[in-house]
């Protein structure tokens, strides 16, 4: 009656469920269990959004004088490069692969992801690279000072002369983070082709997951590109070729297309999966069945197609001719028919649902309200003419933080109260959680606010000083982010509070439907003793019928004894 | 260990042993996993491809002075051995799904062997270049792409070289052939890069 799988069980059958802080240790460990590389992946991302947000208050204490007189000018380079990059290399993208770590093999009833081993050595490359990047402030001349983007001629410039520079550490963090993803995108692509429990179709996959699968085949098509940029950028720099040196021939618009080519849909690899987050949290709040399910799913994949054909817009003003202007500013316009698509199927869900408006709902909620004041000024900056006049402008820098901010980190929130109790087996704690809101929420707008206004009369980003004039909406916007800065506390002291002391969890707080609901809080190691036999599609609230055939036997009973 | 926790553990173990074991193919999935980490590859080559196709139609003085072109004839006989590899290994693979272990070895040699004549090759002709990397967007490019593709040949021989040791290892085919059949795919990958580099670099001069 023995089989290999049960010989496995009886060797490590003391391993305390994946979420219960009593055994830390093994969040320091080489785990394979999936939901422990998740939770590694968000408590580390989380740390570095804490440094990178350190480099943000630095950057907004200089600006909240038009004088340049808090930092050197090159300090003040160095920090905006690192927050740049912290917040997306270090951030954004892990904290991201944390939660579709944790969450995906839940979701199609799997037991783990396809390569367990690959998943925990993708996971320990993060925090490698974090202190690679960290470490040049103490290379000769400092961090690299080019901006996350490292256009060339700048990114060349090697005043000090020595080999390992802060631009040399900086592409090979980028080439480290590059491999990490690539290793994580084969991962999740294999797991959710191959991985899917019985009856789990692609069309009764919750939309988090098609999101996810559309972020990663991003990656696998996009990395490369800039894979390859970088090697050629890193090879200027150290060895002297004149790929991207106009000094001897070399082509620098050129880089702009490798960088473009991988960095503009890497920002669908972030929004993506909180369009997925947006569609799993929506109907639980508002008990009603996602609208359009379906549509919102494959607007996922138009919106990985389309995200391949629109890199020149960030090149307008880099001496593109006017053809090729013309077809990228069409393109970027049509990327907001998929996106579109899915903020009405949103409305439509809460449209004349019964609203719970928990700490998630209520970050889901702001989190689709910035997603749609950004995208008013993203179709504003796809129009030739309005991008040429706001280029290189704090227009810019708002939209964007408006994307990342507003959207992506209230979306992450979001996700982190939902699954927290799944996570960690306690619920955390309702005040805490709406005060976590509301000042992330007034911080958003005090802090990106006021750059749009800034950006259309003309303040440029990245300098250190500025006219006195634009001084108003630069203290309001440096206030802003010292708030945002304060936002933070009630959330740290929230989720460690909670996940110590809080109150027990039962399987299912929020009577949600989808698989990882029917499980434990947090579910075993291995998550399924039987694997569910999946037979209705995601989100049928309202219609009490069962997602599985096999409710009981999904886990093992635990009698008391 | 105390007593309840064994009870658990016992009750765990059978519980598991009764419900249906969870099956999934492994070896599936490692060569689904393999053929997208290869598909994502060859976008690092497409792009060097488009970066060397935009230098070669925009840079006004291509060839850097004193470099008429580069020599075909010892290329050629080097895509020769190459691309023959590619059907030699087919063979080595064929020997293996029929348990022919020697004969699988053989070609599996002969295939690595070849392999290595390839990267020799290479080696002599960049040898005897009047220019170097550093010597323009040519030199740049041109030491880029055969030196990244060269590493890939040399990974592939690396690779030949443990499939080789480990088909000694018994029963080591007993779990499948994955080892072999991604390894040959890599060198079919690797070929059919060559060829499009061949015809790009040497070919359209």
């Amino acid at each position: 009656m023995t089989n290999p799988s049960s010989v496995q069980v009886l060797d490590s059958p003391l391993e305390q469920p994946s979420g219960s802080p009593g055994n830390w240790r093994k969040y320091l460990s080489f785990s394979t269990d999936h939901k422990v590389i998740g939770i590694q992946y968000i408590v580390t991302s989380f740390v570095f959004f804490l440094v990178g947000g350190i480099f943000a208050m630095i950057i907004r204490g200089e600006l909240i004088t038009p004088e340049a007189d808090l930092l050197d000018r090159t300090v003040y380079n160095a920090m905006f490069t690192l927050h740049g990059t912290v917040m997306l290399f270090l951030w954004t993208f892990p904290v991201l692969a944390g939660l579709a770590n944790y969450l995906v093999p839940l979701m199609i009833g799997a037991q783990d992801m396809a390569f367990p081993r690959l998943n925990a050595a993708a996971f320990w490359m993060v925090p490698v690279f974090g202190v690679v990047l960290m470490a040049s402030f103490l290379a000769p001349g400092g961090p690299a000072q080019a901006g996350w983007w490292s256009y060339p001629p700048v990114s060349l410039q090697n005043p000090t002369g020595a080999l390992v520079n802060g631009q040399f550490l900086w592409l090979l963090a980028v080439a480290l983070s590059g491999i990490s993803s690539i290793m994580g995108a084969i991962n999740f692509v294999t797991t959710i082709f191959r991985m899917r429990s019985p009856g789990m179709t692609w069309f009764r996959m919750p939309v988090f997951v098609w999101t996810v699968l559309s972020a990663q085949i991003i990656q696998l098509f996009g990395l490369p590109a800039l894979t390859a940029g970088a090697v050629m950028l890193l090879f200027d720099l150290t060895v002297g070729t004149s790929f991207f040196n106009s000094a001897t021939g070399g082509d620098p618009v050129l880089f702009q297309h490798f960088f473009w080519f991988y960095s503009h849909p890497a920002v669908y690899v972030i929004i993506l999966p909180i369009f997925g987050i947006f569609s799993e949290l929506f109907p639980v709040y508002a008990r009603k069945p996602l609208f359009g399910y379906k549509v919102v799913a494959i607007s996922s994949l138009i919106i990985v197609a389309l995200s391949a054909v629109v890199w020149v817009h960030h090149m307008f003003a880099s001496g593109t001719p006017g053809w090729m202007r013309m077809l990228f500013m069409l393109s970027t316009m049509l990327i907001s028919v998929p996106t579109g698509i899915k903020v009405f199927a949103w409305v439509a869900t809460i449209w004349g649902g019964k609203l719970r408006l928990t700490s998630a709902m209520l970050f889901a909620l702001g989190g689709l309200t910035m997603f749609v004041f950004a995208g008013i000024t993203g179709i504003m900056l796809a129009a030739v003419p309005i991008d040429i006049h706001v280029n290189n402008t704090y227009f810019v820098v708002g939209h964007f933080h408006y994307v990342i901010y507003g959207a992506t980190v209230m979306g992450v929130y979001a996700a982190i109260y939902h699954w927290f109790p799944k996570m960690t087996g306690r619920m955390y704690n309702e005040g805490l959680g709406r005060l976590h809101f509301v000042l992330t929420f007034l911080g958003t707008n005090m802090n990106f606010f006021p750059m749009h206004p800034l950006g259309l009369q003309g303040m440029p980003r990245r300098v250190a000083s500025y006219d006195p004039e634009f001084a108003f909406w630069n203290v309001v916007a440096s206030l802003g982010a010292f708030l945002l800065g304060m936002s933070t506390l009630p959330f740290l002291l929230n989720m460690i509070g909670s996940w110590i002391q809080g109150e027990k969890a039962p399987k299912n707080p929020w009577r949600a439907i989808g698989l990882e609901w029917l499980l434990s809080s947090p579910p075993m190691v291995e998550n399924f003793e039987e694997l569910p036999q999946v037979i209705a599609e995601p989100y049928g609230y309202g219609k009490s019928e069962p997602l599985v055939s096999n409710p009981d036997a999904l886990e093992e009973v635990h009698e008391p004894h | 260990m105390n007593p309840t926790e064994l009870d658990t553990t016992l009750r765990s173990g059978t519980q598991t042993a009764v419900a249906v074991a969870p099956e999934h193919d492994a070896e599936g999935n490692s060569m689904f996993g393999f053929v997208i980490f290869l598909l994502s590859e060859s976008v690092i080559f497409l792009s060097f491809f488009a970066g060397y196709i935009v230098y070669k139609t925009t840079t006004p003085q291509w060839l850097p002075t004193g470099v008429t072109g580069l020599e075909v004839v010892e290329p050629t006989i080097n895509t020769v051995v190459l691309v023959s590899s590619s059907f030699v290994i087919i063979g080595a693979e064929r020997c293996l799904h029929r348990r022919n272990l020697w004969g699988f070895r053989t070609l599996w040699l002969l295939t690595s062997l070849m392999g290595s004549y390839f990267l020799y090759g290479q080696a002599v002709e960049w040898r005897g270049l009047p220019f170097g990397f550093t010597d323009g967007v040519f030199g740049g490019t041109f030491y880029l792409l055969t030196g990244f593709h060269g590493l890939h040949v040399l990974t592939g021989v690396l690779l030949q070289m443990v499939m080789l040791g480990r088909s000694f290892i018994p029963g080591n085919y007993d779990n499948g052939e994955f080892g072999a059949a991604a390894t040959s795919l890599f060198w079919h990958f690797v070929d059919v890069i060559w060829i499009i580099l061949f015809v790009l670099i040497y070919i359209w001069q």
